[in-house]
């Protein structure tokens, strides 16, 4: 007998806006001194919507700020080293923004001549303006969670893998908590929870989970 | 002809038309009203054709209605027009009296919505002076506003200053404003007649008329003969890179009779091609949508080699056919190609013979960048998304300044 939940899987989805916010960056300087003041989720649209904008890119780059620097600045040691913060490490956008501040000042110190980006092609901050929804889906058991997975859009995998988490600070994703305290699948919760899904795509991700769900209840999640 | 919104399934998947849907609940009833200028041709016209009957299928209450005007306020709007997009101009007090005037006839006969009133471009701005109590105005910008005259925009400034938005295509086409700024790219709608599929025997008759060869490699640029699309610089980079690679080059555009610069530019180009039987300069009319969706599908290298540009939509037209495009990295064109991801972005003839002769030389790589640009393409330049940023838009008309917003209740 496959278990059952009481409290049903719900899933929700996450649309955004994108505004802009006036503000723009010719060279790394202006980056480091616009990134401290933005607010936090100018800083969340600028290191998450590659992952639903350039599905097809990604796992590379990981954020605008890393493409602009390697592509635009040609300064590649420190896009590379900006690619390489583990977003996925991070519990706020706070905490983030720092690190990402960090990287940007101890790469500044000491330097004095700064490449300028092309006529047209400077940094311009954009905001995000986040619209959380329920969808249509819900799930009890881990088949109909299987099947969820499966029908959901792209944002829905994203809102419940990244949004959640790091816009309004919780500090699970959504998938492995329901998992765990409704189905008390810890096994399957421990290995989403262990994904870095920042090294996915988002269909790549919905593939993957769709597989991890399957091999825990092979009989019961198959299409 | 185009169908419903189900009809885009098959192109982004039943969970992006959900959402579409749920989003449409939200709107139910709400009235939009759409002003702009003109009813037929022209993007915003073609686009408010597309997305109106999308929006009243998902259950919002769209409506559209036409300015009018005389020569003389076409001519004024004209000028503004031109000098927001940079080139010195200004207004007379006979030509404010005449925009004024012609707004104030415009507002004895519109009946405006209360709830909101979604205007498109200047012409129609100044209809905000009569805004109803408690109605929400937005001033979609179908323009690059970067760089305008200054005497224009003081004038249009205060307008466009009272809306609670502005939507602009591309970041950089934005100025600093007092008010919300909403980034809203334009789309392109894969069931037209320009992007759908065709069947192969389709795109060889139309090539073959053309007198092209189908065995061998085509590279195309279309676009309507203009300087700033740098066409003399097309027939320069095809024949660099024809000293090493077997190819035909293609340059399409509009029919130019009614404009004696695209005449002087056709001209030349026929003059620089003179000579050469694999370059081929063709003028089209503008319904001839199935003859341009024809001859992209049938380039091997798809050229935009602009030296100024708009959004440059005919680039996601090509990326949507999977072709791999070489473009100049101006106006919105950098937001369709991610260089060497989706697509080539060049400053110069030599870098874009240089690109031409990879491309061909490279078959698995240009196929890469081809299928990488599609799926760009689908992802954020397809009507479906301009459908769901306008549906968010609206209900973001009753949240301003709020950065989350949850919408577990039915209706916003």
């Amino acid at each position: 007998m496959s278990a059952v939940a009481r409290a049903p899987f719900q899933f929700w989805t996450r649309l955004t806006l994108t505004k802009l916010t006036g503000r723009c960056a010719r060279d790394l300087a202006e980056l480091c001194e616009q990134l401290r003041v933005v607010p936090p989720s100018v800083v969340f649209h600028h290191t998450h919507h590659f992952l639903v904008q350039h599905q097809h890119l990604s796992p590379e780059p990981p954020n605008d700020f890393a493409f602009w620097v390697t592509n635009v600045l040609q300064e590649d040691r420190l896009g590379e080293r900006l690619a390489a913060i583990d977003t996925v490490q991070f519990a706020s956008l706070h905490a983030l923004r720092d690190r990402i501040v960090a990287v940007l000042d101890s790469y500044l110190e000491g330097r004095h001549a700064l490449r300028v980006a092309p006529a047209g092609e400077e940094f311009h901050f954009m905001d995000a303006v986040s619209f959380t929804l329920p969808t249509h889906h819900q799930a009890r058991t881990l088949a109909e969670f299987a099947q969820g997975l499966r029908d959901v859009g792209h944002a829905t995998i994203a809102y419940h893998l990244f949004e959640a988490r790091l816009r309004v600070g919780a500090e699970d994703n959504d998938f492995s908590r329901w998992l765990e305290r409704e189905l008390g699948e810890r096994e399957l919760a421990a290995a989403i929870r262990n994904l870095d899904p920042y090294t996915h795509t988002t269909e790549g991700l919905r593939q993957r989970l769709v597989a991890l769900v399957g091999s825990q209840a092979p009989a019961e999640a198959a299409p | 002809m185009t169908g419903g919104l189900d009809a885009y399934a098959r192109f982004v998947g039943t969970g992006t038309i959900e959402e579409i849907r749920l989003l449409g609940e939200r709107l139910r009833g709400r009235r939009v009203q759409n002003i702009n200028s003109t009813a037929v041709g022209g993007g915003v016209a073609e686009i408010l054709n597309r997305l109106i009957p999308l929006l009243r299928e998902v259950g919002v209450d769209a409506h559209w209605d036409v300015i009018h005007g005389g020569d003389e306020f076409f001519a004024v709007t004209k000028t503004i027009h031109n000098a927001l997009h940079g080139q010195a101009a200004t207004l007379s007090e006979h030509d404010v009296a005449v925009y004024m005037d012609t707004t104030a006839q415009n507002l004895e006969t519109l009946a405006l919505s209360d709830d909101i009133v979604f205007v498109h471009d200047p012409q129609p701005a100044a209809l905000i002076q009569r805004r109803a109590h408690g109605s929400r105005w937005i001033w979609r910008c179908h323009i690059d506003v970067s760089a305008p005259s200054p005497a224009v925009w003081d004038f249009l400034r205060p307008w466009v200053e009272r809306y609670d938005a502005a939507v602009f295509s591309a970041p950089q086409f934005s100025r600093g404003l007092p008010i919300d700024q909403v980034l809203i790219a334009p789309s392109i709608d894969p069931l037209a007649d320009k992007n759908r599929e065709l069947e192969p025997h389709v795109v060889e008759s139309v090539i073959t008329g053309l007198g092209i060869d189908p065995d061998r490699p085509l590279v195309t640029q279309v676009s309507r003969f203009d300087w700033l699309k740098d066409p003399l610089g097309v027939i320069d980079a095809y024949r660099l890179a024809r000293k090493y690679n077997d190819c035909q080059l293609l340059l399409v555009g509009g029919s130019a009779t009614d404009d004696p610069e695209g005449s002087q530019v056709l001209a030349a180009c026929r003059e620089r091609a003179a000579g050469d039987p694999d370059i081929h300069v063709v003028e089209l009319p503008p319904t001839a949508n199935v003859e341009i969706n024809a001859i992209q599908r049938a380039s091997t290298v798809i050229l935009q080699k602009s030296v100024r540009e708009g959004f440059g939509l005919t680039v996601s037209e090509a990326l949507w056919k999977a072709k791999p495009v070489i473009a100049g990295a101006v106006g919105g064109i950098p937001l369709q190609i991610t260089h060497r991801y989706s697509g080539i972005l060049t400053h110069t003839v030599e870098g874009t013979a240089y690109w031409i002769k990879q491309l061909l030389n490279a078959p698995d790589f240009a196929r890469r960048l081809g299928e990488n640009g599609r799926e760009h393409v689908r992802n954020n330049f397809l009507l479906t998304r301009h459908l769901r940023d306008y549906l968010l838009l609206f209900l973001y008309l009753g949240h301003l300044g709020e950065s989350l917003v949850s919408l577990d209740g039915r209706r916003a």
